[in-house]
């Protein structure tokens, strides 16, 4: 029998080591896996690659992980916000590394990686400071059909984050509105899926016409008590 | 020289009426969000939300907000009948396989020729953060910039080249100000409206730039 449901949190991240790449999902109030981020900070691992579209906000969830001085590196295409105050200070001190992508580039990076695609050209950023590595150099580019294109590389993950709706013993998940977002390429792109869920189904009771994420791409399935998503965030 | 500039909901105004009936529109974060006021409602104009939204919808009135359902500047929004929800590659596939008509955005500067620097100012101690801009700006079958002609200090955002960080070379079409309306080309810029009172010979001397007249302007 196969069997994602897990009883706790804890349980599901027991396993995540040092200097892991973690993807984490959300979007603004929307999607962010609370509990999952929470369990990561009482699990303790640490020099973490962190990828989200943003750096965390106030005290909680991603802020308190960079706080608490685990994560090495984030990637991301948004650091900037009113309330990022301890990213902005980290990373004005060197504590913390960024590599700040475009969006679309990030979507499509962690995509890339869930579908076993060892790059892509994007006309993203060509000629943009954002077309170089970490290290400054140029990324390649290409001429394909007259337009300019740079190189782009998959983003992989250890582990990935994600906050679903409902989900069953195989995995397959549904997500509630704009909470969606990295959602379902994140699972494809981590070795390791842990999906919250507020609804647990029985198998066969999800209509398989509106499945979002199958199964495969999903490891562990946590039931969580539901909380209504709150507001915050505002970018700056 | 006497003349008025157009106020935020002016230019809002202006940009809006040349939106034509059945285009997918991404407005940008600030000022161009603005734009979506003065849509008229008998037509029927797709909204679209770079974190997963097409056929957004108004705010919801007070004490109806739901978290789950922001758009990209993270404000409460609604979805129309018909609109639909999908993940962030799916997104942005949107808006990089030229599937969206139209996107607005704010900007630092713009060149004559349609450079675009909007995402980072480039002072050392600034947090860069880039998020959808670059993709918007050169996926969308028409990019159109909307700010005011001048800084603070009176310098023109319309340049011959831009001085600050570029976020796409060549992408902008239009730019919508609080002075004139003016189209980007590789030949440089083309004036498609002033506001009254404003002559051709001053606002060339305002941007600095050589202009030319649009012989009428495109729908």
């Amino acid at each position: 029998m196969i069997n994602k449901f897990v009883d706790s949190v804890a349980d599901a991240l027991a396993d995540t080591p040092d200097g892991a790449t973690v993807l984490i999902g959300g979007f603004g109030t929307a999607g962010i896996p609370d509990e999952l981020i929470e369990g990561l900070l009482l699990q303790g691992a640490k020099n973490l690659t962190l990828v989200n579209n943003n750096a965390g906000n106030g005290e909680h969830g991603l802020a308190a992980l960079l706080k608490a001085g685990r994560v090495r590196k984030i990637i991301c295409s948004f650091p900037r916000q009113v309330d990022s105050y301890v990213f902005d200070s980290l990373y004005r001190s060197g504590q913390v590394e960024l590599e700040l992508v475009p969006q679309g580039n990030l979507a499509e990076r962690i995509r890339a990686a869930g579908a076993g695609i060892g790059g892509f050209f994007a006309a993203t950023g060509y000629g943009t400071d954002l077309a170089k590595n970490p290290d400054g150099t140029l990324k390649e580019t290409r001429e394909i059909n007259g337009r300019m294109y740079v190189y782009e590389t998959p983003i992989h993950g250890d582990l990935a984050l994600i906050r679903a709706e409902r989900g069953d013993r195989w995995g397959n998940l549904t997500f509630r509105k704009a909470a969606r977002n990295f959602g379902p390429i994140m699972a494809m792109a981590a070795r390791k899926t842990v999906a919250t869920v507020f609804e647990k189904a029985e198998l066969g009771e999800m209509d398989p016409e509106t499945v979002i994420t199958p199964g495969i791409f999903v490891q562990a399935v946590v039931h969580v008590e539901r909380v209504a998503t709150q507001a915050g965030g505002i970018k700056a | 020289m006497t003349y008025a500039r157009r106020t935020k909901d002016e230019l809002a105004a202006r940009v809006a009426q040349d939106i034509p009936e059945g285009a997918t529109v991404n407005l940008g974060i600030g000022q161009p969000t603005l734009v979506a006021n003065h849509i008229p409602s008998h037509l029927e104009i797709l909204l679209h939300s770079e974190n997963g939204i097409l056929g957004m919808g108004p705010a919801p009135a007070a004490g109806h907000e739901d978290y789950d359902l922001i758009n990209a500047g993270k404000q409460p929004v609604s979805l129309l009948p018909g609109g639909s929800y999908f993940h962030h590659a799916d997104s942005f596939a949107m808006m990089r396989g030229g599937h969206l008509d139209i996107c607005v955005l704010g900007a630092f500067q713009v060149s004559a020729t349609g450079d675009l620097a909007n995402w980072h100012t480039g002072e050392a101690d600034a947090i860069p953060a880039v998020g959808g801009a670059m993709d918007l700006a050169m996926g969308a079958k028409q990019t159109w910039v909307m700010m005011d002609l001048l800084t603070k200090q009176g310098q023109s955002k319309l340049v011959d080249k831009c001085s600050y960080p570029l976020t796409g070379i060549g992408c902008v079409k239009r730019v919508y100000t609080d002075l004139a309306t003016l189209a980007c080309s590789p030949s440089g810029l083309r004036v498609i409206d002033m506001v009254p009172g404003l002559s051709l010979e001053d606002l060339s001397q305002l941007i600095g730039l050589p202009l030319a007249l649009q012989a009428s302007s495109p729908k």
